[in-house]
């Protein structure tokens, strides 16, 4: 396994720097992120949301045998198998939120159907799962952030109060209304795309993206003082 | 040329700029619609009683957008999920567009003569040969105020029956019974401006973040903005509307009523009474206890069907000693509830420095004991005077858009007449009058109420049933029940629909029925406003409104006189014709109605409109022109009952029709979501809503799931001794029961997920409104 883990972190610096590579002249501007992405090609793969319990992007690719299972197993048919233009992830499942998300099965199927362990067998609840991070990418286009009583991504997150909570303020325009404003929680945050999947927009205003994507990461040398 | 959406927001954007509060909707409108080709026209929303103004944008006969009304004094420009898709709900794919009749057991297309000969034939038939119990007619809160004025009008001056009943007997029904039992008139002396007077709020079994949303919002903000404010939500489960509470109150189903005493008695007993309000204002009264709960025992009911109290009046005393048995130790035990919380919402109630608003729904009305709840929280506000001003009152909330306009108002009910009941000579005599009828016409009797209604049809005492404006067989408790009655041979079913339903398919004729601003209407909110909107765009097909479909049955049965007014005087408006006339019941009776010419120019007036002046708070002097100078307080509903005083009543804790046992190990309880609105006829047709909440779930609390082994999102079967569900498991979701208890909502129409198969038809016997709250279930894993 700790052999592994050496080639996994080599694999990852290269994937990474393919995914900055991408993004290159972007700036990260969050509402656009997604929209840019996806303009790479129409079977173009920006990005993989991979089923629960996958391991690192780079390594997975290596250990994922292709086997299709967990595409099989899944009772919600989320899971789907990257064709030819996927280069080297050709084969690999992925998940399109907005289509089918995951559902968090309590006995995770897919998991247990993995021959490799390309999926973590070592995943047994689904608070242990960590397929990505939803993020509100358009807050201008967001009812909820516009006092709209939505909030669907809230109360339909199964881990309401807990990745998604609702953090409320005065709405200034009508003096007496309140805006309840959905808060993403990523160590909470299990990525199962519900909230992307729900959101009533055309386009939906909160996606999931891998962590690896859209979390940010503080300096290793520096610690808050309060947390 | 078409604007793009960004141009379109600009140019909305600069108008709102130039139009201030004051300007009419017509003006502001009329300058969008240069720029983008899309008229606007006002209307309260579709769903929930809580009455936000939407404008709706028309374009080429077609409902192309909706936006919340910014200066509609509810919402102020607001809307929630449901209100954000208003647009969509008229265009489902399956709109029912022709009359169908049913031939040799299928739907067979028909012209509107045939179907509306055939159901005047059949009616005129069943009338002919069995009398007028053999014909009715259930209704809704959804009906514009002038469907559910012709519909009575119809069954009581025209076939002169009093079968008519509304599915708000479903929902208000208790709290209307109490309002006119307590205060001698129907409805909330307080509105919506309370919010934003009150420092306590109280919400009784009411889940209002999900079923009232912008209400909610405005209690919220309350909170956030100034920190004393506190409120108490007293609940079997935890919902979103704990959210902002300061004190949860997580009590055992039914011992609401045991918790509301304790209260009043530890109010007394510390001394917090209001004693000059009481002395010179209250009055007290005992009704008859241990009722029953209109169960069926061997097809024979228990007493509930026909049960009429009989009060007597007792002193402050006697009322004093009732409520000294109901300590808060009884209470704790009870409920589950401890004893010192009870003495401290007890104090926070009464705290003579805070104003206090109490909200309830369907956990109050909803009650085999409903009436008794519902007076139990006036009690409350009466023994601390906390009621008729600015941030002191109880106040029902509503679930249905006009189920005060239409139901309540207009007396869509087996008993009621625009004012008063059938059973009172004048009562009669004054709608005699009106109607222009000979005296005499109308029947003293009252008709069936909603469940009996089921009953007799089932039965087949009850041969014609026209099922208007609402989904009667999905909504029924214990409806498989029903819905098997209704199948059998010699029923005739007809029923008015836009979209086929779970009743559709048990129908004989079908009618295709106009929606919302399909037609010219008129609805009233819970706050006593009543709100106007013109038709907007054309039916699809040959769907025609509740109205029209009304008057063409009436005529063909021999009651066109009815509905014979000289048009000429009235714009050519029938709908202004009947409004005229019907607002003559309520001027100088306490419920005064404007003109119709005046809603039209408005965003709603709250009643009585005396002088061209809406009432914010009824019953005292300043803000209610029927109080008059010195009286201070005024109850005038019982002016000829006890000079103006409303009543304290004496009502005990009695235990639920169905309680859980070793075999039905569970509490259900059920009820809505955010997302859907009643039985999801319209709703379920947006696909955002849909695939947001896409079929019915049960509520479990973690630690009986794991007692049984369930786990978020497995298969559960739920059933009890009426039926079964099988839904998925929600462990830890929106909707956080207490131990023992699970919490299905109704929305689905799947037959096998419908949580009717489940209810138990028990109801309350004062108010005849069946209890979805609460029966015994048991669960177990798929």
């Amino acid at each position: 396994m700790s052999g592994e883990i050496d080639i996994d972190k080599d694999k990852k610096e290269t994937s990474r720097r393919q995914v900055l590579k991408m993004m290159a002249g972007v700036a990260t501007a969050g509402p656009f992120l997604y929209i840019l992405l996806t303009m790479t090609g129409k079977k173009g793969y920006p990005f993989f949301l991979r089923p629960p319990g996958a391991i690192q992007e780079g390594a997975f690719n290596t250990l994922c045998i292709r086997c299709g299972k967990c595409a099989k197993v899944c009772p919600y048919d989320a899971i789907k198998i990257a064709d030819m233009d996927a280069g080297v992830a050709a084969g690999t499942p992925y998940i399109v939120a907005r289509e089918t998300p995951c559902y968090l099965c309590p006995d995770l199927p897919c998991i247990n159907s993995c021959p490799t362990s390309a999926l973590d067998h070592s995943i047994k609840e689904r608070e242990q799962i960590n397929m990505g991070i939803a993020i509100i990418t358009d807050r201008e286009e967001c009812l909820s952030l516009n006092g709209i009583r939505c909030e669907v991504c809230y109360r339909t997150c199964p881990l309401i109060d807990r990745a998604i909570t609702l953090k409320v303020h005065p709405n200034p325009r009508t003096g007496r209304h309140t805006i309840f404003e959905p808060v993403v929680h990523k160590e909470e945050c299990v990525g199962c795309g519900q909230c992307e999947h729900n959101c009533v927009l055309e386009r939906p205003a909160i996606r999931v993206f891998p962590e690896e994507i859209i979390a940010g990461q503080i300096g290793r040398h520096y610690m808050y003082g309060w947390k | 040329m078409e604007l793009s959406r960004r141009n379109f927001l600009k140019a909305s954007a600069a108008l709102a700029a130039m139009s201030a509060a004051g300007v009419s909707i017509d003006t502001a409108d009329a300058r969008v619609s240069k720029l983008t080709g899309i008229t606007w026209t006002k209307a309260p929303c579709r769903f929930c009683g809580t009455g936000c103004g939407v404008l709706v944008g028309v374009k080429n006969g077609k409902v192309v957008a909706t936006k919340g009304d910014p200066y509609a004094p509810v919402n102020r420009g607001l809307n929630c999920i449901k209100g954000y898709f208003l647009a969509k709900i008229l265009y489902g794919k399956d709109r029912l567009t022709k009359p169908l009749i049913r031939k040799n057991g299928r739907f067979v297309e028909a012209s509107w003569d045939e179907a509306l000969d055939l159901v005047a034939s059949k009616f005129k038939e069943a009338l002919d040969k069995y009398g007028p119990t053999a014909v009715g007619m259930f209704g809704s809160g959804q009906w514009t105020i002038w469907e559910g004025y012709a519909a009575s009008k119809f069954v009581k001056a025209g076939m002169r029956s009093n079968n008519i009943d509304p599915n708000a007997r479903f929902c208000m029904a208790s709290a209307v019974a109490a309002f006119i039992r307590t205060f001698g008139k129907d409805e909330p002396m307080g509105c919506y401006d309370d919010i934003e007077y009150a420092d306590t709020f109280f919400t009784w079994g009411a889940n209002m973040a999900e079923m009232h949303p912008i209400l909610y919002s405005r209690l919220t903000d309350r909170k956030l903005k100034f920190k004393h404010v506190k409120h108490v939500d007293l609940c079997t489960q935890i919902t979103r509307t704990s959210a902002t509470a300061d004190i949860i109150i997580l009590f055992k189903p039914q011992t609401d009523l045991a918790i509301a005493n304790a209260m009043a008695n530890v109010i007394i007993r510390e001394g917090l009474v209001n004693e000059e309000f009481i002395s010179k204002h209250v009055a007290f009264l005992k009704g008859q206890h241990n009722l029953p709960y209109g169960l069926e025992i061997n097809g024979k009911n228990d007493g509930g069907a026909t049960f009429k109290d009989k009060p007597k009046k007792v002193s402050f005393d006697e009322y004093r000693r009732f409520v000294s048995a109901y300590t808060p130790s009884y209470a704790a035990r009870l409920s589950g509830v401890p004893a010192e919380k009870i003495v401290e919402i007890a104090r926070l109630f009464a705290d003579p420095n805070r104003k206090t608003v109490s909200f309830w729904t369907m956990g109050v009305n909803q009650h085999t004991r409903g009436v008794w709840m519902n007076h139990l929280i006036y009690n409350l506000h009466l023994l601390t005077g906390k009621i008729s001003e600015p941030g002191n009152g109880p106040f029902s909330l509503t679930g249905q858009p006009s189920a005060c306009g239409t139901a309540r108002e207009v007396g869509t009910f087996a008993h009621r007449l625009p004012i008063g009941v059938v059973m009172n000579p004048k009562h009669r005599a004054l709608a005699e009058k009106i109607w222009k009828l000979p005296p005499g016409t109308i029947n003293p009797k009252p008709g069936y109420h909603a469940i009996e209604m089921a009953r007799a049809f089932e039965r087949g005492d009850l041969k014609c049933l026209w099922v208007m404006c609402n989904n009667y067989f999905q909504a029924l408790p214990n409806v498989q029940r029903y819905r098997r009655g209704a199948e059998k041979e010699g029923r005739f079913l007809v029923v008015s629909e836009a979209y086929p339903t779970r009743t559709t398919e048990l129908a004989d004729v079908v009618l295709p029925t106009a929606m919302w601003v399909e037609k010219e209407g008129a609805y009233g909110n819970a706050e006593r406003r009543t709100q106007f909107w013109f038709k907007a765009v054309d039916p699809p097909g040959e769907a025609k409104s509740d109205l029209w479909q009304i008057i063409e049955v009436a005529k063909r049965m021999g009651y066109g006189h009815l509905f014979d007014y000289d048009l000429s005087k009235y714009d050519g408006k029938i709908e202004k014709a009947l409004w005229e006339e019907y607002r003559q019941f309520g001027i100088g009776r306490g419920k005064d109605l404007a003109p119709f010419d005046v809603y039209h120019k408005v965003r709603g007036l709250r009643w009585p409109v005396v002088d061209g002046k809406e009432t914010l708070w009824r019953y005292r002097e300043g803000y209610d022109p029927y109080v008059k100078k010195g009286q201070e307080i005024f109850f005038y509903g019982n002016k000829d009952k006890n000079g103006g005083k409303a009543n304290i009543w004496l009502c005990p804790y009695e235990p639920p029709a169905e309680q859980p046992d070793d075999e039905y190990p569970f509490w259900l309880c059920t009820g809505r979501v955010l997302e859907h609105w009643h039985s999801g006829t319209m709703t379920q047709r947006v696909p955002e809503l849909h695939r947001a909440v896409p079929e019915a779930f049960v509520s479990i609390h973690p630690d009986d799931a794991r007692a049984l082994g369930i786990k978020n999102g497995d298969r559960v079967r739920v059933k009890t001794r009426r039926g079964e569900i099988i839904v998925r498991a929600e462990i830890e979701g929106r909707n956080k029961p207490q131990r023992g208890l699970v919490f299905v909502p109704w929305f689905d129409e799947e037959p096998s997920r419908m949580a009717n198969n489940l209810t138990l038809d028990a109801y309350d016997p004062i108010s005849k409104q069946a209890d979805f709250k609460k029966c015994a279930c048991r669960i177990e894993k798929v």
